[in-house]
């Protein structure tokens, strides 16, 4: 069956409104979109990390969330995911469970890229039927944007601030789906939010329905991190890919493919110029710093086109 | 029925779990613990329990499995030491704030600085304060009896229970022991059934929400009041197990205490060390007793009193320091539950026994010879003393370094 938006949107909503995310927060997009690729008449449980998402969609009383759900702490959701679903497969062979349910795990870059890697990595290895997704706004934004290796170079987080001896973040972004794919896991794929969601919806959809543990990540913008006006996530999304700042790509069985490959390969600036936190870049005499972020692109473009040849 | 057999605590720990047949366990090896996921592993190899074996990356991961299973519906059991249980710390919180009963083994083992593989009380009196109940044994009789009576309680409390053992002491040493038939056991600990879990379809939970300053007092208020009303849980229980194997436990256990003039307080494999020396200078017309502390969480606060109250000099043993500049953390609480009564016994603490450091009958002489030194002159000394220490500058001991350097 054909993807039609029209018709995913008319599904009963598993991420209710009225949570305290900001407006246009790129975390709950990528939440509601991946759990619309959950089959209706299928359950789940939701492990979160400690992040933006968790403080802003359950909060005592309320939760956002009509699936079971846990939060336990900032470094764990993997491991927990994991004890859920050992959980389940004991209980379902002992006939206690009869429903089937996914396992379904979001944390931030923060989350998963540092603080959370290893137990990630080691429920990777373990082989969980889950799905780990990972929704990267490129910072700690929850404790007010600090950077994470998930940052990229030059960016301006408070913990990389810019200053008159320094030009924002030193390092480049840390590579985490290609180690994630060096699990050796049946599916991992690159992702963000582009025209009528469908590479973010198929891509869901296959995570949650293969087999064993699969990986998600999402370019999730965060307007108050980055310096950008809401309205404009759409535009950043899109110039994200089209600049090949973050390619959206697949990892199927060991086989690499792009699932999206720009008609023309723009320039970084375009992207890099709607945000704020790239400002300085701008500034006269700091010329180099955009031309080292375009080196790197293209290097990691270039090397990512060999693996997907 | 029961039969005899012979094995070492960590066996013990491994053969009750196997006759319970939990559903998940979460373990990563860590000296003196390791044994047990390793046992268990076995039984699952050969297919005997159900059990699902998450072999973690980390003590974090066993915890954070131990949660996720739980707050499941499945029974979710762990084992660890030391820097194991100190590397869980955070999530024992979590554990016992989302009201979970986890059954946790730990194999008391001191906490590195300098890295050290042997006994002592530091790891679990660090964990003391996290809302997990704790029992302690003395032999690995008690190891095997407590890990049995440890899930009906845990259960019935929604409290996480750590059921702590003397690393290498009992947790290696092999000896006697009776143990329970598996249909004896499967009774005895009763099926797991949650009122609400994640994988109940017809009603999904949501566990571990944030928590504002509006709700979050109401928590702790709760579970301090869940760990209150555990003793008489934890008495019932002993009760049906007494029934069952005609081994009587309670929160502590009293030894030639009824006509005692002073005593001893202590915490786990040590009081078999004591009760020796308890029983020699009975021989020789002393009247001396000692109290065996088995549950520390929740603080048996009043019946502590009491049964110290029938002597008139106390020492109180800790086989951790925390730094306090007050003495250990059994004597602070254990003295500090003396306070209420009009005519209390002295109370000195004496540190023992870190890192493994031997404690000997002669050394449990001396204890009561200081103790009548203070019942004949009334005079309580320096309260905060370290017994079997190299410098005698720390203490009025000296110490016999021939006796320590090999
Ligand atoms: C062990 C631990 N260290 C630090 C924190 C504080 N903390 C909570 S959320 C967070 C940052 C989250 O960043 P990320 O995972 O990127 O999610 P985001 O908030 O950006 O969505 C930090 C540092 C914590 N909760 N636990
Ligand atoms: S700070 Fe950023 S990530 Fe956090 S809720 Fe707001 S927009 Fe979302
Ligand atoms: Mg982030």
């Amino acid at each position: 069956m054909a993807y039609d938006l029209k018709k995913e949107l008319e599904k009963p909503e598993r991420l209710a409104a009225g949570h305290r995310l900001c407006a246009g927060c790129g975390a709950g997009i990528a939440v509601r979109g991946v759990l619309r690729a959950l089959n209706p008449e299928d359950k789940a449980v939701i492990i979160n990390a400690t992040s933006c998402l968790e403080v802003s969609t359950f909060m005592y009383p309320n939760t956002a969330y009509y699936d079971s759900y846990i939060h336990s702490a900032f470094e764990n959701s993997a491991a927990t995911c994991s004890g859920v679903e050992a959980a389940y497969n004991v209980l379902k062979k002992k006939g206690k469970i009869k429903d089937n349910f996914k396992f379904i795990t979001f944390g931030g870059d923060g989350g998963t890229y540092d603080i959370g890697l290893q137990s990630l990595s080691g429920a990777m290895e373990r082989g969980h039927d889950m799905v780990y997704v990972c929704y990267d706004n490129e910072a700690y934004m929850n404790t007010g944007v600090q950077r994470s290796s998930s940052t990229p170079r030059f960016a301006d987080a408070t913990t990389s601030p810019v200053g008159r001896l320094t030009s924002g973040k030193d390092q480049n972004k840390k590579n985490l789906t290609e180690i994630i794919a060096a699990h050796n896991i049946p599916y991992a794929a690159q992702t963000t939010f582009i025209g009528n969601f469908k590479d973010l919806h198929e891509k869901a959809h296959k995570a949650i329905y293969t087999e064993g543990p699969c990986f998600l990540n999402i370019l999730s913008p965060c307007p108050r991190g980055w310096g950008y006006e809401t309205s404009e996530i759409a535009e950043i999304c899109k110039l994200a890919v089209d600049t090949c700042v973050w390619p959206m790509y697949e990892i199927v069985e060991g086989q690499w493919h792009l699932t999206y490959e720009p008609k023309k390969k723009l320039p970084i600036e375009v992207f890099l110029r709607k945000q704020n936190r790239f400002k300085h870049m701008f500034k006269e005499g700091n010329e180099w710093m955009i031309e080292e972020a375009q080196r790197y692109v293209d290097e990691q473009w270039n090397k990512l086109l060999l693996k997907c040849k | 029925m029961s039969r005899r057999d012979r094995m070492s605590g960590n066996e013990a720990v491994a053969e009750a779990m196997r006759q319970i047949n939990p559903d998940v366990m979460g373990a990563f090896p860590i000296t003196p613990s390791t044994e047990i996921p390793q046992y268990f592993s076995k039984f699952i190899a050969d297919g005997k329990v159900d059990t699902e074996f998450v072999a973690v990356e980390s003590e974090h991961s066993a915890m954070s499995v131990c949660i996720g299973a739980s707050a499941a519906g499945a029974r979710a059991v762990t084992a660890t030491s030391s820097a194991g249980l100190a590397y869980m710390w955070e999530l024992l919180y979590v554990a016992a704030s989302s009201r979970l009963p986890i059954t946790m083994a730990v194999v008391n083992r001191a906490l590195t600085g300098p890295i050290n593989i042997n006994n002592d009380h530091s790891d679990t009196m660090g964990a003391r304060d996290s809302g997990w109940i704790q029992i302690y044994a003395e032999s690995n009789q008690e190891v095997y009896d407590n890990f049995i009576q440890a899930m009906p309680i845990s259960e019935e409390m929604r409290l996480p229970i750590m059921v702590c053992q003397d690393g290498f002491i009992t947790s290696h040493g092999v000896s006697n022991i009776e143990l329970l038939e598996d249909e004896e056991v499967k009774n005895f600990v009763g099926e797991f059934r949650p009122e609400n879990y994640l994988l109940k379809h017809e009603n999904p939970l949501a566990v571990g929400p944030y928590g504002t300053s509006p709700y979050y007092m109401e928590v702790k208020r709760d579970q301090a009041q869940a760990m209150k009303d555990s003793m008489p849980v934890i008495m019932d229980v002993a009760e049906r197990f007494e029934a069952l194997t005609g081994r009587k436990y309670g929160f502590f256990e009293e030894y030639m205490m009824d006509d005692a003039e002073v005593a001893i307080v202590i915490i786990g494999s040590s009081a078999g060390t004591g009760k020796e020396a308890v029983d020699r200078l009975r021989m020789e017309g002393k009247k001396v007793g000692l109290i065996k502390l088995r549950v520390f969480r929740p603080f048996p606060r009043q019946p502590l009193a009491e049964a110290m109250c029938k002597v008139k000099a106390v020492a109180i043993m800790d086989k951790a320091e925390c730094f306090s500049n007050s003495g250990g953390p059994l004597f602070s609480e254990a003295r500090n539950s003396l306070y209420d009564l009009p005519n209390r016994p002295y109370a000195i603490n004496y540190i023992y026994g870190l890192g493994g450091r031997d404690i000997t009958v002669e050394d449990f002489y001396e204890i009561y010879n200081d103790l009548f030194i203070i019942y004949d002159t009334n005079k309580p000394g320096d309260i905060y003393r370290y017994v079997g220490v190299r410098d005698s500058r720390y203490g009025e001991h000296g110490f016999d370094h021939k006796k320590y350097d090999e």
